[in-house]
């Protein structure tokens, strides 16, 4: 295998991994956690690597987990005295660990490859120099066997426990009822979440893991509205975002996980433009459709409120009509235009006329408008 | 047999230090519809929460039929208020009332056909089934709530705890909410329900517990449901006469 394909194999799965768990972190309203874990982690791996001397020990996987869930666990606790907002217990929690981290690093660790910014930027280009070495073969770099473990794990997790996340996530309240712990739920998957960060940001850096675990998954929610359907373009989203990012970074030479990270955020921007249901120009569109539709049901009801009275002849003449409706003439002649062409309406020297076809709508748009309400 | 479903002993719960419901004693009875009933913030939600176990109690305790919650999980549904989830969840009408099956279905198994069923019955019964594949953040106020009934329906629960299933829904609604409430009772069910509108009590229940902090007076509507004991329940008596609460 090429040291190059390893590379783009290696993103691929850190982007599956962690855009699949991102899901249930943007719908449990934890951008900011995920933000928060991916940096405190370090400090789990820090103190795992004092106590074990060494770089590759699992017990600093194990450490970051712990660091991971003591992060939540203070969040929490600091939310729970109920003196400040999630976001600003976060802002204090996350700083105060990282920095920890960094004091011991700069402190005492100076000499090993632990540097600030290999941790904050990752250096996807340097991970095929680590290898696994097995019976003295060399069966490929380290990362692929770490990383390879941990997506298993997560999908695993994932599938497994579909329905309890789900349920948990949608009505904690109604979890712990029915006998399903929202906590158990709840530290398994910050568990991962902590995991799959420390594995993934020893490859591309944290700024890239929160790229993943949030952007995909944010692009996914745009664009479907099944957890599952989500849960699979996320992925999809995540994998082919950084095939892309990677084949940029070698066109531009560029930092790789830069290159991934802005593909997610511009694919992102195109998703929030365009998405179908619930994209920025669908909204748009739709509320012109709508003002519209409203115009013309309020002209036509207008018009048979007036039917038959004595003042009948003011209020339908076509050169004073907007006046009664409060409309600009330009709107009213692109509604009139409208009306006319779709025979709701028949004009009748400068006086507008229902036609049975019009009457029978504006009386519908009525009654929907008393059902609804 | 056990004549109470429930009975709540010196139950006492504080948020912080100040308690929000103080030494509460009920013993309710099998097959009642009842009404909890008291000002914003009495604790009517904590009330529900703290006998499902979702609070913790300082003191007291709750039993089941003579036994604790856990050992008898399965024959209690719950409907939360409504405001309590987040309709803009990926999920869709059916979805969300096959989750009331989940109880009995137990970790990592997945709802199969039967509980699908089941699911569309209960949808069915509150008048759902047009929206059965609808994203549930595209229904009305109403129709969640209704969303909310059919779930605990397929709970298939002996006691239901209903937090404010009337909150924002119109009349129509109301109506086919509380004759599915009566129904259940009929079937011999025991239904509490938090409940805001003086005014239908007596209509629609037939047990009630008037609560602020303290228990002010429980038992049947036509005993208990009186001027004097909604005056000491709401504080200022022309207010809850005129029907202004
Ligand atoms: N999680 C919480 N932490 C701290 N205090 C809380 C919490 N939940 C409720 N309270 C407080 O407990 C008291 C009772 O709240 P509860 O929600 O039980 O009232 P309620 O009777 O249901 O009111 P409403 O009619 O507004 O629903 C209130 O004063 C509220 O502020
Ligand atoms: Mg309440």
């Amino acid at each position: 295998m090429t040291p190059q394909l390893e590379i783009v194999i290696i993103a691929v799965i850190v982007s599956a991994a962690c855009s699949v768990l991102g899901v249930f972190l943007i719908l449990r309203k934890m951008a900011m956690m995920t933000d928060a874990i991916s940096h405190t982690i370090l400090l789990g791996i820090v103190v795992a690597f004092f106590i074990t001397e060494s770089l590759t020990s699992p017990l600093l996987i194990i450490g970051a987990a712990l660091v991971g869930l003591l992060t939540v666990y203070l969040t929490e606790a600091l939310r729970r005295t109920r003196l400040m907002a999630e976001d600003s217990s976060i802002g204090i929690v996350f700083p105060f660990l990282f920095s920890i981290a960094i004091i011991l690093i700069t402190k005492y660790a100076g000499n090993i490859h632990l540097d600030v910014d290999s941790v904050l930027l990752g250096e996807l280009v340097f991970v095929p120099f680590d290898r696994l070495i097995v019976l003295g073969r060399d069966i490929g770099a380290k990362s692929l066997y770490v990383m390879g473990t941990i997506l298993f794990i997560d999908l695993l997790y994932v599938i497994l426990f579909y329905k309890e996340l789900k349920l948990v996530t949608f009505d904690a309240a109604l979890a712990a009822v029915l006998g399903f712990s929202p906590i158990a739920i709840h530290y398994s998957l910050m568990g991962l979440v902590s995991i799959t960060a420390v594995g993934a940001f020893e490859a591309v850096g944290s700024i890239l893991v929160i790229a993943f675990m949030i952007g995909p998954p944010v692009s996914a929610y745009m664009i479907t509205d099944k957890l599952r359907n989500m849960l699979i373009l996320s992925t999809l989203i995540g994998i082919i975002n950084s095939i892309i990012g990677y084949r940029l970074s070698v066109i531009f030479d560029v930092a790789i996980a830069g290159s991934i990270a802005t593909v997610i955020g511009i694919t992102f921007l195109i998703v929030f433009i365009t998405a179908p249901k619930r994209g920025m120009l669908t909204i748009i569109n739709s509320r012109r459709r709508r003002k519209i539709e409203y115009a013309m049901a309020s002209l036509l009801l207008h018009l048979c409120n007036h039917e038959n009275t004595d003042r009948e002849e003011i209020e339908s003449n076509r050169h004073s009509i907007y006046q009664h409706l409060n409309w600009s003439k330009k709107f009213l002649e692109k509604i009139l235009y409208k009306a006319l062409n779709l025979n709701y309406i028949t004009l009748n020297n400068e006086y507008l006329k229902l036609t049975p076809k019009g009457r029978e709508y504006a009386i519908r748009c009525y009654d929907d408008i008393g059902y609804s309400i | 047999m056990q004549k109470h479903v429930i009975e709540v002993e010196d139950m006492t719960v504080a948020y912080e230090e100040k308690p929000v419901l103080w030494d509460i004693d009920i013993n309710i009875p099998k097959g009642v519809l009842m009404a909890i009933v008291g000002p914003n913030g009495a604790g009517k939600s904590t009330l529900i929460k703290a006998m499902l176990n979702l609070v913790k109690p300082i003191s007291g305790k709750v039993l089941f039929n003579g036994l604790s919650y856990e050992c008898q999980r399965r024959y209690i549904g719950y409907v939360p208020q409504r405001g309590s989830v987040d309709w803009d969840f990926p999920t869709s009408v059916l979805d969300v009332v096959l989750m009331g099956t989940y109880g009995k279905i137990g970790w990592i198994k997945r709802p199969g056909k039967k509980e699908k069923e089941k699911s569309l019955d209960a949808i069915k019964k509150v008048g759902m089934e047009e929206f059965v594949d609808r994203q549930i953040s595209q229904l009305s106020g109403g129709q969640q709530q209704r969303v909310f009934l059919a779930r605990a329906l397929v709970q298939d629960a002996d006691i239901y705890f209903m937090d404010e299933p009337f909150q924002g829904v119109d009349a129509k609604t109301e109506r086919a909410i509380i004759n599915i409430l009566k129904e259940l009772r009929l079937r011999g069910k025991t239904v509490i329900v938090v409940h805001h509108d003086l005014q239908t009590v007596k209509e629609y229940f037939d047990w009630v517990a008037l609560l602020n902090t303290k228990l002010i007076q429980y038992g049947k509507v036509d005993e208990v449901f009186t001027d004097e004991n909604l005056r000491i329940t709401y504080g200022s008596t022309d207010r809850v006469l005129k029907g202004e609460v």
